[in-house]
């Protein structure tokens, strides 16, 4: 067998060629020829809600051809958010990236402004809540995509029976299916009442007063329903005021009426406490209501969602949005953009909030009223109010209007549940207001 | 010009076989095959501990929004705050009141352990080593539902003797209480496992003599077996003492800083400020606070340690 040598010059001569043809190859459109995109996207506790994210991704990477690598990222010890400050100090990592609540304003410097795609969607789904703008936008710079997925209200679950038998109160019919509320009266004067009558029945209303999520929000809706805020929106201190201290003497008696070990309770506790059958309200989205529909169905099926007692300042709920946002460092921003745009068309949105059971809440004021709240139970009708479909309160987050990186301080270190305790176990009502007022002068440092 | 040509080889060639020659005896050199053979582990160390504690240096001296240059301005910050003083005093209690109890736990242990019959002991070191060996984030979770606030199996056993309940993790004291029982569950084992291989090396010969001499129970003790376990004991303490300092899984788990901030520990309370409230450089800067701390007791330790090896 012979074997021909090449020589040097026909090595040189090849090499040249075969650089020639590659470089002035027509461009071939693979099955990838539009990129890549990564996306780190917040891990549903509802089983199955991550399937519909899944199969939409897959669906628009298919006909964008774009491959595509989805991670979903559990909030569970943080993770999401020790991720969020991970990828932001590498300044590398995922394309886009769903942030909880204060994250995008936190890292609004990293982020690309999506202003090109949320005002064609704002045109066709409706407008966003006051909560979704001051938490999404920066100088008037959009900092991501208000998701559906994750975002929820923190309102009221009631056992129908025990605050119809206890308190007097019809919860059916102050929010009936299928028509508008009448709650009127459901004042935090009758909250207070109601949560009298049941903590002597010995059902108390499960309202922890912890430094988690749970128990900061429901103090964050009850001091802003009396105007009570530490920081105003342009950044002044504002402890030392009578809606302050009219908030405080308010929780200092609702505590009376809750559980003993409230300050130890965290955001699993509320849960417990309703599935347990052990109280007659807590505040929570529907995920209490979807545990009872397994583990204790004749919890379940006694359970109302509804809304927020109304105080002095109005009626207010708290709520918190997710974000999906594109990293300024992203390498493929079109197709990210092309991506959100896909996920937030109507149809998209529905089938989200579909496979979560009606957990996920759109921010759009047009997609407040989809099937999946009328239907879902038992009892029929149980999270028709949950979307706020008719707007009669307005959706906040505690420590808001303080400029969004002060409040995320008040927030995470729950000064609002912390002052509430403080009072309540016997500090003096001046002690506790200098206190905060040093905690919030801290954290305006820039 | 051949000669020369000649000559000009044989030296390359010389000084090739020279270098090959030097290079095997420095391979062949004790240290330098060391130094090799440790290599790897050393690169590892740099990247994932002087890297990450120069970059949290670099990272405590930035201003919150990480623009900025200042300094030790976040320490002259945290300096100001009654809540970081508040952790310090925490974290010393923690720290120090935990440590004592997993050495007495562990000393007393070690000494059960020893005077168990040889071949029964393997059975007993390894139950006894069972709260060491499970990961403490898992371990505190089952302590958790122990102690929860509506639930805990505690106060439902306390209520058949008409006690209780007790807020464990509600109540400022009965919390910090609650998160140093739980490291000391978890630590003590570690304790138990170096005293008793202390105890092992020490020479029955010296028990005997002390024996002869009329020495009690006690009087072997604090003469024979305490000065012949304190390098080990001072060794263990260091090494749990900075371990215990920078815990941060039993108490996050547990309380997550609460009631009212009265069990956050430093890293604790890092995490909070730093990746919760979005303000890195002020956490890096609390958790950076340890290391003074640790660098004194540290010191103090290792000069008795030396200073003993020196007398003997």
């Amino acid at each position: 067998m012979s074997r021909k040598k090449l020589s040097r010059r026909e090595f040189v001569a090849a090499t040249a060629l075969s650089s020639a043809a590659l470089i002035t190859a027509p461009y071939v459109r693979g099955a990838y020829a539009a990129g890549k995109l990564s996306m780190g996207f917040w891990d549903h506790w509802v089983p199955g809600a991550n399937s519909a994210s899944t199969e939409l991704v897959n669906e628009w990477a298919a006909k964008e051809k774009v491959e595509v690598q989805l991670d979903y990222i559990t909030s569970q010890g943080n993770k999401n958010i020790v991720t969020i400050a991970a990828e932001a100090q590498a300044k590398s990592g995922h394309d886009i990236f769903q942030m909880p609540t204060w994250w995008p304003q936190s890292n609004a410097e990293l982020l690309e402004p999506v202003n090109d795609i949320m005002e064609p969607l704002i045109k066709l789904n409706g407008e966003v809540n006051g909560t979704v703008k001051y938490l999404g936008q920066a100088d008037g710079k959009w900092l991501g995509v208000p998701a559906s997925v994750g975002s929820q209200i923190k309102g009221p679950c009631s056992r129908i029976d025990l605050m119809k038998k206890y308190a007097n109160i019809d919860v059916q019919e102050m929010y009936p299916a299928g028509s508008p509320p009448k709650a009127d009266n459901w004042t935090l004067d009758t909250f207070l009442k109601a949560a009298e009558a049941c903590h002597k029945a010995g059902f108390p209303f499960g309202i922890g007063l912890g430094e988690t999520s749970d128990s900061v929000d429901t103090a964050g809706a009850i001091f802003q329903s009396f105007g009570a805020q530490l920081v105003d929106a342009k950044g002044n201190l504002t402890v030392k005021t009578d809606a302050v201290r009219t908030a405080l003497d308010y929780y200092k008696k609702l505590l009376a009426f809750l559980p003993p070990d409230v300050a130890a309770w965290d955001d699993a506790s509320n849960n417990k406490w309703l599935v347990a059958g052990k109280g007659a309200m807590i505040m929570n989205p529907p995920s209490a209501w979807a545990v009872a529909k397994r583990d204790a169905p004749q919890v379940a099926e006694q359970c109302w969602t509804h809304g927020f007692p109304a105080g002095p300042k109005g009626r207010f709920a708290p709520y918190l949005p997710f974000f999906w946002s594109i990293w300024s460092f992203s390498k493929n921003k079109e197709a990210a953009k092309s991506l959100l745009s896909f996920l937030s068309q109507p149809a998209s949105i529905e089938k989200m909030v579909v496979a979560s059971g009606g957990y996920d809440l759109p921010a759009y004021e047009k997609l407040t009223t989809l099937k999946v709240w009328e239907e879902q139970g038992p009892p029929k009708g149980t999270l028709y109010h949950y979307p706020n479909p008719y707007k009669h309160q307005t959706l906040s987050i505690a420590a808001s209007p303080a400029p969004p990186k002060v409040a995320q301080q008040i927030y995470f270190q729950a000064t609002l549940t912390k002052m509430c305790l403080r009072y309540y176990q016997g500090e003096s009502m001046e002690k506790t207001l200098a206190w905060a007022e040093g905690e919030c002068e801290g954290f305006m440092r820039s | 010009m051949v000669d020369v040509a000649f000559q000009s080889s044989r030296t390359a060639a010389a000084q090739a076989g020279r270098r090959r020659v030097g290079l095997r005896n420095a391979l062949r050199r004790k240290s330098m095959s060391a130094f090799l053979m440790t290599l790897p582990l050393i690169l590892l160390i740099a990247i994932l501990v002087i890297y990450p504690a120069i970059y949290s240096l670099h990272l405590a001296t930035l201003n919150k929004a990480m623009t900025k240059f200042v300094g030790f301005g976040n320490f002259e910050f945290l300096f100001k705050r009654d809540t970081f003083w508040l952790v310090v005093k925490q974290s010393c209690i923690f720290a120090i009141s935990a440590v004592i109890f997993k050495a007495l736990i562990g000393f007393i242990v070690a000494h059960f352990v020893h005077n168990v019959p040889a071949n029964k002991q393997r059975k007993w070191r390894g139950m006894l080593l069972v709260p060491w060996v499970i990961p403490p984030a898992m371990s505190t979770l089952a302590w958790l539902w122990l102690f929860d606030p509506s639930y805990s199996a505690f106060n439902y056993t306390l209520s058949f003797f008409g006690l209780g309940p007790i807020p464990w993790t509600g109540d400022a004291m009965w919390a910090r209480f609650s998160v140093i029982l739980v490291n000391v569950w978890y630590g003590a084992p570690f304790f138990m496992i170096m005293y008793l291989a202390a105890l092992k090396s020490v020479p029955e010969q010296l028990y005997e003599a002390a024996a002869i001499d009329g020495a009690n129970w006690w009087q072997r003790i604090w003469y024979v077996t305490l000065p012949m376990m304190r390098n080990i004991i001072a060794i263990t303490t260091l090494f749990s003492l900075i371990v215990t300092f920078a815990n941060f899984d039993i108490v996050r788990i547990l309380t997550a800083g609460g009631p009212l901030d009265h069990t956050h520990i430093f890293a604790t309370w890092a995490f909070r400020v730093g990746i919760e409230g979005s303000d890195i450089p002020l956490g890096a800067s609390v958790s950076l606070f340890m290391v003074p701390i640790l660098a004194i007791a540290a010191i103090f330790i290792l000069r008795d340690i030396t200073k003993r090896g020196n007398e003997s």
